[in-house]
């Protein structure tokens, strides 16, 4: 797989903390990038040095294979956390002034513009003052500057704060469209759910230090525990009775008419096997490996690594 | 380049198309030229004629009171008690009683009148009282009036700056005094006022949270300096638009009340040469009392004129309007970067005092010291203020008319420049790191940490 945009070695030092230390990334094309870490683990850092508003100390930066450079900015569009519009400027003009920032020409940004207000419903707001606008409506606006110059990497810093779930499916759609049209883009967020949704690969920053990189998919069978669900009935035995101590029973629960259990499973056995114990004894209704939840992996990393 | 022209057409739009800018900028001349119209104009309204009854006892005073445009002084018949219950019956503003006293010479009157009796009024009277009893004094000690009048003397002193090539010209402290002042005022007000434009601007693209948008796609430094071009450029079109707008009302206005000013002037000055046998001078000096004496002198008149002429020659106004340009636009520049640089270290307006009182005492003190500078141009302290950047632009400016050396000037400029390089770095340095930061109490330990961080 190309890779657009790669991180080698990145060190910044601020005067008494160290942001980054030594972290490396490497995003492919065309994919959904997620950037993740608690608060305070120098995400934004490393999201502002490759858009170029701070410079490393140490490390290299590679887009498209080339050292990265001043006049890759107009090939990467970032939607901050920290956003805003002037407030009293009408809502065109800014979005023109914006764009033509990204070194779009008037002509086309007007074009470009005209398009995406028809494709968001809001050709209305364009004589409007921003201030005029609620924040769901502003954040609107400000998604489509963020992407009207087409660039090949996007970084969305948080970028479903303050819409509500209407909109945040409209900009999943969009975002995913982009992606379907070759575009890249790094999403940072603290949305687990969302990152599970979009993310095709993840690296997770926690105290100035990468502590994991990698396809979703792949983390997720890594760290999976082995662990199935299973809903029964069984009116003889308990399981515990049942089971050999080659599985080991995390949690039961007893519904109205049905019994369910969590099991894991170990010493080299595998599902078969466990299935292979229990259908003497119960009768099974549903049967389903417990994949960990990005939610989990996330807590438990940052966990072990204070 | 072309993004900093973007940043700049922005900055500038946005200001001078706000309704704020619109009304000030007419607001702006119509106070300038209610400044001269307003005196002239409530002097025509006060042309109304008051009428003013006398009754002197004595009988030395009576024939000595002129009527003017704006006082008739007429000698009453009847006695002080019918007299005052007349004085509304009679349309009189005042009634002047000289009682006959024991005394050789009278020195005292009463002026009864309804109301709190007009200053102009009673100076005036005083001031004929005064003079003729003076006269009276000094004939009976056996002095001739017209002795006295001629020994009054007027001394033109005229000052001739030498140059070292053996020229001379003739100068004029006072107009130098005006020159440099004015041109030190427009400085610092300017500096002050849009200095502070570029501060808010700042403050609002922090506040709005848009400036890391911004800056993901230009450099900060371009940012600033857009910023910082852009509101000088709102400036200069205000100060221009205020000028021209000045000029226009003025000009209007005299043309049209040409007539009137005229009139109501000659007329000033006939009285007074009507009043000058005895020396009288109405209003209390509104006119130079030098004018007159001139035209009595005869000749002198042209002289004082020429004299003026020369001295106006002597400043050199292309260095003035050259220097002005420099340290008006240089002076602003170097401000303004600092007051940007202030702008990105908070959070608030409110926040910017303690940051804002290193850069306004050395503008509040040029201003301070100017009286002083004026006394000594050429003194150490207004050499050496004279080329610091921070109080170079207003000390040199009041300096120039004076006859500054050139190499006084050119280092003045240079530091000039230097300054402002050496302030623009070390802005961009705070800036950079400041539009950024949120929600930290920001000190100077903070603000040099940021200077010294690498890129």
């Amino acid at each position: 797989m190309n890779v657009l945009f790669e991180a080698q070695n990145i060190t910044k030092q601020f005067a008494n903390h160290k942001a980054l230390d030594e972290v490396s990334i490497s995003v492919p094309g065309q994919s959904i990038f997620g950037l993740l870490g608690p608060n305070g683990a120098g995400k934004t850092t490393l999201i502002r040095i490759i858009n170029q508003i701070t410079a490393p100390d140490n490390g290299r930066l590679f887009f498209c294979g080339e050292k990265l450079q001043s006049r890759h900015i107009e090939k990467i569009g970032y939607l901050p956390e920290e956003r805003g519009l002037y407030k009293k400027m009408k809502v065109g003009e800014q979005a023109l002034y914006l764009a033509r920032l990204k070194g779009l020409s008037k002509a086309d940004a007007l074009k470009k513009l005209r398009e995406w207000f028809e494709k968001f419903e809001i050709q209305a707001w364009w004589n409007k003052k921003v201030e005029e606008l609620s924040k769901g409506m502003q954040q609107k606006v400000q998604f489509i500057v963020t992407i009207i110059h087409e660039p090949e990497l996007l970084i969305f810093d948080e970028p479903f704060s303050g819409f509500d779930p209407i909109n945040v499916n409209l900009l999943k759609d969009e975002i995913l469209r982009i992606k379907e049209n070759g575009g890249t883009i790094i999403f940072s967020t603290h949305n687990m759910a969302s990152v599970e949704e979009l993310c095709d690969h993840i690296a997770l920053i926690d105290k100035s230090k990468k502590i994991l990189e990698g396809r979703v998919k792949d983390i997720k069978k890594e760290y999976k525990s082995n662990t199935y669900e299973i809903n029964y009935t069984n009116r003889q035995k308990d399981l515990i009775e049942i089971l050999s101590n080659n599985f080991k029973i995390i949690e039961q629960a007893k519904d109205e008419d049905t019994l369910s259990a969590k099991i894991r499973i170990m010493n080299g056995k595998n599902q078969n096997d466990l299935l292979r114990e229990l259908l003497p004894y119960v009768s099974i209704h549903s049967f389903n490996e417990i994949l960990p939840t990005m939610n989990d992996i996330f807590i438990s990393k940052v966990r072990e690594n204070e | 380049m072309n993004k900093i022209i973007l940043i700049i057409k922005r900055e500038y739009l946005t200001r001078v198309k706000k309704r704020s800018f619109i009304i000030m900028t007419i607001l702006g001349p119509i106070l300038m030229a209610a400044l001269f119209i307003v005196p002239v104009y409530i002097a025509e309204l006060e042309g109304e004629t008051k009428l003013v009854g006398i009754i002197d006892e004595t009988g030395l005073f009576y024939d000595k009171f002129r009527s003017t445009e704006n006082i008739k002084f007429i000698t009453l018949d009847s006695d002080l008690e019918t007299a005052k219950q007349n004085i509304t019956n009679e349309d009189l503003y005042a009634i002047l009683y000289i009682p006959k006293t024991e005394l050789s010479v009278p020195q005292s009157g009463m002026l009864y009148s309804a109301k709190q009796p007009n200053i102009v009024v009673k100076g005036y009277i005083k001031n004929i009282m005064r003079k003729e009893v003076e006269a009276l004094k000094l004939s009976a000690s056996g002095v001739d009036p017209d002795i006295l009048k001629s020994i009054k003397t007027n001394i033109n002193l005229f000052t001739i700056k030498m140059s070292e090539g053996g020229e001379e010209e003739k100068s004029s402290t006072e107009l130098s005094m005006a020159v440099g002042f004015i041109c030190g005022i427009l400085i610092y007000i300017f500096i002050f006022m849009y200095g502070a434009l570029v501060m808010r601007g700042v403050i609002e693209e922090k506040t709005n949270r848009i400036v890391e948008v911004i800056v993901s796609s230009v450099k900060p430094f371009q940012l600033m300096m857009g910023k910082i071009v852009g509101v000088a450029m709102v400036g200069l079109t205000q100060f221009a638009l205020w000028v021209i707008f000045t000029l226009i009302i003025v000009s209007t206005f005299m043309s049209f009340f040409s007539d009137e000013i005229s009139s109501y002037q000659s007329s000033q000055l006939k009285i007074h040469n009507e009043m000058l046998p005895v020396g009288v001078n109405v209003n209390g000096g509104e006119i130079p009392s030098e004018n007159i004496q001139n035209t009595l002198e005869g000749g002198d008149i042209n002289e004082s004129v020429i004299s003026i002429f020369e001295s106006i020659q002597s400043i050199n106004f292309e260095v003035v309007i050259l220097s002005f340009l420099f340290f008006f636009i240089g002076g602003y520049f170097l401000y303004g970067a600092l007051f940007a640089a202030i702008g990105s270290a908070v959070d608030s307006e409110t926040d910017t005092q303690q940051f804002m009182l290193p850069i306004t005492v050395p503008l509040i003190l040029s201003i301070v010291l100017s009286q002083f500078i004026m006394n000594n141009p050429d003194g150490p302290a207004a050499f050496w203020l004279s080329i610091f950047p921070l109080t170079s632009p207003v000390i040199m400016m009041i300096r120039i008319p004076f006859g500054v050396p050139y190499t006084d000037l050119y280092l003045s400029i240079v530091l000039m420049i230097l300054g402002f390089l050496g302030a623009t770095w070390l802005a961009g340095k705070i800036y950079r790191t400041g539009i950024l930061m949120y929600g930290k109490k920001i000190n100077y330990k903070e603000l040099w940490k940021w200077i010294t961080y690498k890129n």
